[in-house]
């Protein structure tokens, strides 16, 4: 997969930076031409990968990339967070798990949104987790 | 952000949610629909989602809570408008709104419960 | 492309022959360019042609007036596959295409037999035909890409128009699905079921798989995401078709259809929204 021009990256320290995140990859959807669907499943995975980020994470950032693979345009979102990170992979993402009122069914309904989802370094600062 | 209008018609509140809506701001609202039904007696409570183009799994959460919070102050809660991909999005989450009451027009809403006939939910 | 590594160069002495051609009877040479491709083209694209054509000849004179070792056909390559691409997304096909460049190669050796020394004229011919061979060869290219556009494109099309969704009374809409119902059709499918719930106001959504051979989980599943959906946009849903043979395995498979309702024939399903229907008009007149 080959990726178009430089990444652009989006603060997610303060509650506001999740709103934020969700206009930038809204707006870089609309831009790839997504159809509205597409655009919808993308953002509300990017709120909600945001969200654990800003407060799961300890904060954080999210890094938007334009790929293409095969004549087909993409995007790529990584989220990258500086915390503890989630101990237990396995029980965040079964439906109902919840750490702290903030995660339940956000990570394992996000996976379904989107068409690849990368969990990278689950023990290792920093996590990534890759949206296409 | 500025908060969630709500507007009084008779005994019912309709709160027109926008279309980008923060956490804060969805859990202000909870609060002051609830301050709102006791205050008023409120019977029916119309959420309008339909400028709403992202309704996560907190958003769908705080939904869900205003629903039972109200049913127990006794005010029927129903949710309007849902577009089709945001009704897609919820699906595919796994969010079904269990227990809430939807509809697709504010009309449908009111006449589905004018009579305390069964709505959708 | 430019240049191509390997593909004999036009040698410098003859280039000055064939720009000479171009400057002299650069005319002739686009009007027998044109007719030739119209053999080959539709109306559309002769005109096409002709407004394109001569900005395509006027590069290739000032390439070959460049000096240099090789020939930098760049800019003439990237007109012709500009135009190329055009025609493919206007519908034209391979050969339409080809055959537009090609002319050139004729119209320009045409030009090229009656005019210069004659001496010259065979070598001259030969470096020619070279050079719009590489022009063919890159527009080709463009060709191919402009091709990839309209299958992605056309491959999204049938889908949509393969499963239609009827408004079938005031405030119901019904899709009548028939074949196999793979991922991408279901996705569909949900997306304009949906769509027609909030276009046509619907009350009632009815999913008709009479004409579904096969459910296995997989349709189920998209079955019962469907039937999700509707329900939060406030319609209800009817699932009808489905025949003793499909409810037996489904029951088998484990699937849990007791919050959908059914009915054995979209006639059934009809009878059943028109009612929801009614009594939701009823009401309203009541309120």
């Amino acid at each position: 997969m080959a990726t178009v021009d430089p990444p652009e990256t989006v603060p997610l320290d303060g509650s506001d930076d999740v709103i934020r995140a969700r206009h930038r990859v809204r707006d870089r959807a609309a831009a790839l031409g997504f159809d509205l669907v597409a655009q919808t499943k993308l953002v509300t995975a990017t709120s909600e990968l945001a969200r654990n980020t800003h407060l799961h994470g300890g904060g954080g950032e999210l890094t938007i990339t334009e790929v293409e693979d095969a004549g087909r345009r993409g995007l790529r979102l990584e989220f990258t967070d500086t915390g503890p990170g989630i101990a237990d992979v396995e029980l965040a993402l079964t439906d109902g798990w919840t750490s702290s009122g903030g995660l339940g069914l956000g990570l394992s309904g996000t996976r379904r949104l989107v068409d690849r989802f990368v969990r990278s370094h689950p023990q290792r600062r920093p996590e990534q987790l890759r949206v296409d | 952000m500025t908060a969630v209008p709500v507007v009084r018609m008779r005994d019912a509140l309709v709160a027109a949610m926008q279309e980008d809506i923060d956490d804060r701001t969805a859990l202000e609202l909870a609060d002051r629909l609830a301050g709102e039904v006791a205050a008023h007696g409120a019977r029916l409570v119309l959420l309008d989602v339909s400028a709403a183009q992202v309704v996560d799994s907190f958003i769908s959460r705080v939904i869900v809570a205003i629903a039972r919070v109200c049913r127990l102050l006794g005010a029927q809660v129903t949710v309007v408008g849902i577009r089709p991909a945001v009704a897609i999005t919820l699906v595919e989450l796994g969010l079904s709104l269990d227990g809430v009451r939807t509809a697709l027009t504010i009309d449908d809403a009111l006449t589905a419960l004018g009579n305390g006939a069964s709505g959708d939910g | 492309m430019s240049r191509s590594a390997g593909q004999p160069q036009p040698a410098p002495e003859f280039r000055a022959p064939i720009a000479a051609v171009l400057t002299e009877r650069g005319g002739q040479v686009l009007d027998g360019w044109v007719e030739r491709s119209a053999l080959l083209t539709s109306s559309s694209g002769a005109d096409d042609l002709r407004r394109d054509g001569g900005a395509v000849l006027d590069a290739l004179r000032a390439a070959l007036g460049e000096s240099g070792d090789e020939l930098d056909l760049g800019a003439v390559s990237r007109l012709l596959s500009d135009f190329s691409a055009r025609r493919t997304r206007s519908g034209d096909r391979p050969a339409q295409t080809a055959g537009a460049v090609l002319a050139l190669r004729e119209a320009l050796l045409a030009e090229l037999a009656v005019t210069g020394d004659p001496e010259d004229r065979f070598t001259v011919a030969r470096e020619a035909g070279r050079i719009v061979d590489q022009l063919a060869l890159g527009s080709f290219d463009a060709f191919l890409a402009g091709r990839e556009e309209v299958i992605t494109q056309q491959g999204e099309q049938p889908l949509e128009l393969s499963t239609p969704v009827v408004r079938v009374w005031d405030r119901v809409v019904a899709a009548p699905l028939v074949g196999t119902l793979d991922s991408a059709r279901a996705q569909v499918v949900m997306e304009s079921l949906l769509q027609a719930i909030a276009d046509d106001g619907a009350l009632v959504a009815i999913l008709d798989i009479t004409g579904v051979p096969t459910v296995d989980t997989l349709v189920a599943q998209h079955l019962l995401k469907t039937v999700a959906a509707t329900r939060l946009m406030g319609a209800d849903c009817i699932v009808s078709g489905i025949a003793p043979q499909t409810a037996q395995t489904m029951v088998q498979l484990g699937i849990d259809l007791s919050e959908v309702t059914t009915r054995a024939s979209l006639a059934d399903a009809l009878a059943m929204a028109i009612a929801r229907v009614g009594a939701h008009a009823a009401q309203s007149a009541r309120a």
